[in-house]
């Protein structure tokens, strides 16, 4: 049903018809959590957004188990979840042997991981961003060869740690080469949440030019509160895939204590009330932040979470 | 240098003028009673970080908001920067006349679009809070002191639901016809979205001048933000925000509230768009108040900053 205010919205701006939410919560956002979660946590995790018409969800990562203990599990989780009809489960592979390793335990889909910046680079991966590509082209080669589809991240694009302010034609340029590489689908990750709807706008207007927009997604981290502005301008310019976590799982690690992804609640909340459709059923996806924080023994970060659990 | 128009042909304000609001809607709405030296050193912390418009205190009756019992010896304790606004709510013509002999130079005054809200808030009907008003509209205009404009439940109610927007248009449209300079569009609850506000906005831009809106918006549903940035892409070029996130939402008990001023400054900065505001000596603010009422900022601004 088409309310008037809708007629209305549509007319002053294009925004996408639907919006394809990529849920990160248990990769990215366990990964950043403290408390290691037990397997069956985590499976049943999964399992619960399986369940709420998410179509991505990011189940784990095949990174050494000394580097990401939180991760360990990684095979037992990918083999233990229920996989429903519809929904993607990509892994992040860092390098050929963790590829292998994620077929192995039955990944259909993978993601890298590249940086716009050459000092986070070298601290987070310990190679330059020429060598890590180097890496991920022999994962995507063999990727194609297994027709098993391949995400590419690139990480800092509003803003390194180390570095401070990126170009947003090194952006463009890694974004690039990933996708030239193979890769179907691009994220671009403001890692520190230090963008604003400016900085977003000039980093989707220099990547554009190099990958097209359909094939762009936006990985925002909400550490200054600036995550739902900062989608709403990606939104504008035209793309209309979102990375979020349940609950706004996993802090930030450049920022002790303070949050990292966007709640994926807080998203549809307002992709909903902008008439966007996302096939997602935003009471189930509170449901899953509910357990996964009982789980934690922490707090949900998200707001529409916080309101609906105390609304007289 | 022109701040950055997020779509060809929305070009965002140069200069957004920020209504600090938290020392009165903010400690309003805090449990912890704070005392007058703190909301006084408070207010001028804040005339310091360059904020053009601070809300001071409310001459209501303090049997119902105890918080604003110490009105009088705020309006005269605080340091009044040259330049800077310290407004104060006045209910009626009793208030006004006790705000203006304590010193107020600027008043406000409260209408709400939703005639439930009205009745529980206030007891009667809009119309009738509107007359009420009227007998304050005309003493502030013999003496010469502008009057802002307050639309509460400007997207939703937590009584009626959904709230049209062309009664949202009447009423300010009443507001500014009355005389008010300015009237502030208030999501009491937070539940507007980019797609709810900018349809308010359209309806209530027919009625009065964009240059003489203003948006309010809470951040109950952490939607605040992108909504600040639809109003911006429609013209409105004030803001009102509250120090640390201060105040939390009456309607549901430990969600937040207002939206963190630091937020909302970061984003301008980060677009471009000057406020005349020092981000550094705002979040001294808000750490000394968020200290003498021992809680945690509702700034991820501040939050992120300290701990880097």
């Amino acid at each position: 049903m088409m309310h008037c205010w809708l007629a209305v919205y549509s007319r002053r701006h294009e925004y996408p018809e639907f919006v394809k939410i990529v849920e990160v919560g248990p990769r990215d956002g366990l990964q950043n959590e403290k408390e290691i979660v037990p397997t069956g946590v985590k499976i049943q995790l999964i399992d619960m957004l399986s369940g709420t018409g998410l179509s991505v969800i990011e189940a784990t990562s095949f990174v050494s188990s000394k580097w990401v203990p939180q991760m360990a599990d990684h095979t037992d989780v990918l083999r233990g979840i229920q996989r429903a009809p519809h929904v993607r489960y990509p892994v992040l592979t860092p390098n050929l042997q963790g590829f292998q390793d994620a077929v192995a335990a039955g990944a259909t889909e993978v993601a890298v991981f590249g940086s716009a910046s050459e000092t986070f680079s070298k601290k987070n991966i310990n190679c330059s961003i020429d060598e890590s590509m180097l890496r991920f082209e022999e994962v995507i080669n063999t990727a194609k060869e297994r027709q098993i589809p391949v995400r590419g991240y690139v990480s800092c694009a509003l803003g390194c740690p180390h570095e401070g302010d990126i170009k947003p034609s090194t952006v463009a340029k890694v974004a690039k080469r990933l996708y030239e590489m193979g890769c179907y689908e691009i994220s671009l990750a403001d890692t520190i949440g230090v963008g604003t709807p400016g900085s977003m706008l000039k980093m989707l207007q220099g990547v554009k030019k190099e990958v097209p927009i359909n094939a762009l997604a936006v990985h925002c981290h909400d550490t200054y509160g600036q995550a739902l502005p900062n989608i709403l301008t990606a939104l504008q310019m035209g793309v209309c895939v979102v990375d979020s976590a349940v609950a706004g799982l996993g802090g930030c690690p450049y920022a002790q204590g303070s949050s990292g992804n966007v709640s994926t609640e807080d998203v549809l909340y307002m992709l909903h009330g902008m008439g966007i459709e996302t096939g997602v059923n935003l009471p189930k996806v509170i449901e899953a932040g509910y357990f996964i924080c009982n789980a934690l023994c922490r707090n949900t970060n998200s707001k529409v979470a916080q309101a609906k659990s105390r609304t007289l | 240098r022109t701040a950055a128009g997020v779509n060809a042909g929305h070009t965002l304000p140069d200069k957004v003028k920020i209504v600090e609001v938290g020392p009165r809607d903010g400690l309003q709405n805090e449990k912890t009673i704070v005392p007058t030296e703190a909301k006084i050193n408070l207010i001028d912390m804040l005339s310091e970080s360059g904020l053009p418009v601070i809300e001071a205190t409310s001459f209501v009756s303090p049997k119902w908001v105890p918080q604003m019992a110490d009105q009088v010896e705020v309006m005269k304790g605080i340091s009044r920067k040259p330049g800077v606004s310290y407004p104060v709510l006045t209910p009626n013509l009793k208030g006004f006349q006790a705000a203006v002999k304590a010193g107020a130079a600027e008043v406000a005054i409260f209408g709400a679009a939703s005639e439930l809200f009205s009745k529980k808030n206030i007891n009667c009907s809009v119309d009738e809070s509107l007359q009420r008003f009227d007998e304050v509209m005309k003493a502030a205009k013999e003496a010469g002191v502008p009057v802002r404009g307050y639309v509460s439940c400007v997207v939703g109610c937590p009584y009626e639901g959904k709230v049209a927007p062309e009664k949202v248009a009447h009423v300010a449209k009443r507001l500014y016809s009355m005389g008010c300079y300015e009237i502030s569009l208030g999501d009491t609850i937070g539940v507007g979205t980019p797609g709810s506000i900018t349809a308010m906005l359209e309806a209530v831009s027919k009625e009065v001048p964009v240059s003489a809106l203003a948006v309010h918006c809470h951040d109950t549903y952490g939607q605040a933000l992108a909504n600040i940035l639809v109003a911006l892409q429609m013209g409105i070029s004030v803001i009102d925000s509250s120090v640390a996130g201060l105040g939390g939402c009456p309607y549901a008990q430990g969600a937040s509230g207002n939206v963190a001023t630091e937020d909302v400054v970061y984003m301008l900065h980060g677009l471009g768009i000057q406020t005349g505001v020092d981000l550094s000596k705002l979040m001294d603010a808000g750490a000394f108040i968020c200290r003498t009422l021992n809680r945690k900022t509702s700034s991820k601004v501040a939050q992120a900053t300290c701990k880097l």
